[in-house]
């Protein structure tokens, strides 16, 4: 699935970020995923409040050098394998 | 080759072996732990506390029945402020819902549901007690609250035949995940192999119906599954490589590196009662045993899989072949695979459905 540009993605139930030895991971049933970069700057903005619309905005600020397209689709795609995970929901 | 050592990321705490089922496939040890055994609530929340300064990130509730233990809310907590990820791994027996409503508010979570079937009277026979009408019951419950859910479903050949109807029982609950973990031949579960493992037909079919619910259910439920490795090419990297990612503990505080680890003769385990677990991990001789690659045999040790499987399972090995340190028979380059080949062909001959329709189990027992 394509995540709508209006929705709002907050952490599933039984997901929340954590910090293991200085290291940022996203914990959930049975998986862990440590996170950097660009996919903290996503996962740290899936708080119910950002719709998927601002992310891409903001993460286009901070990746200036990055083509905005490639930077729109990149967390698209991160977004609906987060999904997939059962990781985040859109509300 | 490499020999550093990469930190548990979880810890297996089996508070008490204790249960109220009698699964027939449990894969609690042969020999039980009693009571008086147990490790106080204290010990438990210093191991939690050096699990998670050692980098461990979850910690596995389970027992036996972790209910079973009245402290069970203290040990949620506890692992919780020590930085964890808290799950707990239960049959649902002794709960209500002040209770559930309590072990969340202390800090798990995610509630793993064992489920021993889809029908009721197979969950029963299965566990050897009227277990089922409860664990529908505290589905229930659980759509009340915030907590992720897993079903866990034990699969065999009994139960099988069964998956679209624990499908739908996943789909009709609040379940964000499915577990169908084909049962492992060990213990118990060893004792009830000839009634338990599946025809190559049933497994087939599961496997057909299970990935076509992976792409009905994608983006609801993440359906996973382990299939029985009896069938398989390859071996599975048993605990993902021995004392690589996970530490067991068990009622009385022995620390394995698997859950059968002390079938295997003149292991000897450290306790957390006298080690901290950092010392247990990085040292011991029974984590160092088949940690890395030196202690392995041809095949294995000249194998471009050897860093994928890491040679299978080790108690698997000595069930099947008598030494701990052989290629798991499972593996098709595995110079003993005949083993395994003639236990599938018993498994796939046509049996008298007499016998199946009144198996004789070996029930698992329960520890004073």
């Amino acid at each position: 699935m394509t995540p709508d540009l209006q929705s709002h993605p907050r952490l599933a139930v039984g997901c929340r970020l954590s910090e293991n030895n200085q290291q940022r991971v996203l914990l959930m049933p049975e998986r862990a995923l440590r996170l950097n970069g660009p996919s903290l700057e996503i996962v740290e903005r899936c708080d119910g409040k950002h719709t998927v619309q601002q992310i891409i905005s903001e993460l286009q600020q901070i990746y200036s050098k990055a083509e905005p397209k490639k930077v729109e689709s990149d967390i698209l795609d991160y977004l609906a394998r987060l999904h997939d995970q059962r990781a985040i929901d859109f509300a | 080759m490499s020999t550093a050592i990469s930190n548990p990321l979880a810890l297996i705490a089996e508070l008490t072996h204790r249960c109220p089922l009698h699964c027939v496939y449990c894969s609690n040890p042969l020999e039980l732990k009693n009571r008086a055994t147990e490790l106080p609530t204290e010990i438990w929340a210093r191991v939690f506390q050096e699990a998670a300064q050692l980098g461990v990130l979850q910690a596995d509730l389970t027992g036996g029945e972790p209910l079973a233990r009245t402290d069970i809310i203290e040990l949620i907590r506890a692992s919780r402020t020590a930085g964890l990820y808290v799950n707990l791994i239960t049959s649902g027996m002794p709960l209500d819902e002040a209770r559930l409503a309590k072990l969340i508010d202390a800090g798990l979570d995610h509630l793993q549901l064992s489920f021993q079937g889809a029908r009721e009277e197979t969950a029963n026979e299965i566990s050897g007690t009227k277990a089922h009408a409860q664990k529908l019951r505290v589905l229930d419950w659980l759509k009340q609250v915030r907590v992720a859910v897993t079903l866990n479903f034990v699969i065999h050949r009994g139960n099988i035949d069964q998956i679209e109807g624990m499908l739908a029982l996943a789909e009709s609950s609040s379940a964000t995940r499915v577990e169908f973990a084909n049962v492992q031949y060990y213990g118990w579960a060893f004792a009830n192999r000839e009634r338990l493992l599946p025809t190559r037909a049933q497994l087939n079919r599961s496997i057909e119906t299970l990935k076509s619910a992976q792409e009905r259910l994608r983006g609801k439920i993440r359906v996973e599954y382990v299939v029985p490795d009896y069938y398989a090419k390859y071996p599975k990297p048993c605990m993902g490589g021995w004392g690589r990612k996970l530490m067991l503990i068990t009622p009385s505080g022995d620390a394995l590196p698997c859950h059968a680890a002390q079938i295997i003769p003149g292991m000897k385990f450290e306790n957390v009662k006298d080690r901290r677990l950092h010392e247990i991990w990085e040292t011991s001789a029974s984590f160092q045993k088949f940690r890395g690659q030196a202690w392995m045999q041809e095949p294995c040790k000249t194998c471009d899989r050897r860093e994928q499987d890491f040679g299978g399972c080790r108690c698997q090995a000595l069930l099947l072949t008598g030494d701990a340190a052989a290629t798991d028979p499972v593996c098709s380059l595995a110079p003993t695979r005949e083993k395994v080949d003639a236990i599938l062909a018993a498994a796939n001959k046509p049996v008298d459905a007499a016998i199946l329709a009144r198996p004789d189990w070996l029930y698992r027992s329960n520890p004073a």
